[in-house]
């Protein structure tokens, strides 16, 4: 089973390079783009798994280790 | 007083502690390797500035995971003292020994250069040989030293005063143009509530001797000293 894990910015934390990249934009012509957050995303190979054994895993991982949920929230997707 | 600095993978000013503790002071010190789980006859763990892991995933997420931080965190809770500098203030934010996370510098660079410090609070193992309000000219140089913790943090921090240490202009007032790397409060340093465990962002271990161009660092050092040799 394989797994996508995306790991962004809270809302609630300015994410500085995700303005820089906005400001780009901005200036080769894309000003109607409102708002830019830079994200890690990751891909897992979890071996043979069971669909909600994979999902409790995954979860573990993100708040251990791939996620600071301090400041980063995260979402997964299975296939 | 037996001073430990802890080597990760890619810590480099881990030599410039050691040298500082152990020549500047004449302190008891050796190296501790990421791999080692005793680190019971230090009474002080030094985490050192580098880019531990190539500071892979975040700053310090992967140091963090090293087998010396279960130690690390065994000594901290038996009240023993920790100080981490840089990427060691990023590895205990990681660790959950201090609360916080640090995000990428605001203006996205990589800053290295002198700054001022005020102090403010003495009451701790790492300040109290020095003045409250006293301004501290120590160098910083990371990408990612811009402090965040979300606003009951903050609150609990300040009721515990917890903020030990703040960027300041050279008169010593708190502003925005102080502020090389957008950190909330301007904090550059802070300590746990039971304020055995202090981090920071600047280096007081390249600014310990004169002949670098300040010494100020070397007072946090020896405030060190003090408490263990009243113990």
């Amino acid at each position: 089973m394989k797994a996508k894990v995306y790991v962004t910015l809270k809302k609630s934390v300015l994410d500085p390079q995700g303005k820089a990249v906005q400001q780009a934009l901005s200036s080769i012509g894309f000003g109607s783009v409102k708002d830019v957050r830079m994200g890690k995303y990751i891909e897992l190979d979890l071996g043979s798994t069971t669909a909600p054994e994979a999902e409790k895993e995954l979860k573990a991982m993100c708040e251990k280790l791939l996620a600071n949920t301090v400041i980063e929230e995260y979402r997964f997707e299975l296939n | 007083m037996k001073f430990g600095v802890v080597v990760f993978p890619g810590s480099n000013c881990d030599y410039d502690c050691y040298h500082v503790l152990k020549h500047v002071l004449g302190r008891d010190t050796d190296f501790v390797w990421h791999k080692d789980s005793d680190v019971s006859k230090y009474d002080c763990l030094v985490l050192p500035g580098g880019f531990s892991y190539g500071d892979y995933l975040r700053t310090g997420a992967i140091a963090r995971f090293s087998p010396v931080m279960d130690a690390v965190r065994r000594h901290a809770e038996a009240g023993k003292l920790v100080i981490g500098i840089c990427n060691g203030f990023q590895i205990l934010l990681e660790s959950g020994l201090l609360p916080g996370a640090m995000l990428r510098n605001k203006s996205l660079k990589f800053i290295c250069k002198y700054v001022t410090l005020r102090v403010e609070e003495t009451d701790t193992p790492f300040t109290r040989r020095i003045a409250k309000g006293a301004l501290l000219r120590i160098p910083i140089a990371h990408g990612e030293g811009n402090y965040y913790a979300e606003d009951a943090v903050m609150e609990s921090m300040h009721k515990n005063r917890q903020i030990v240490l703040r960027y300041a202009d050279a008169d010593g007032w708190i502003t925005d143009e102080a502020n090389p790397n957008g950190s909330r409060g301007n904090i550059a340093g802070i300590c746990n509530e039971k304020r055995n465990v202090f981090g920071l962002m600047p280096h007081p271990e390249r600014s310990s001797e004169a002949e670098l161009g300040s010494s100020d660092g070397v007072k946090i050092f020896r405030s060190i000293l003090d408490v263990a040799e009243a113990n």
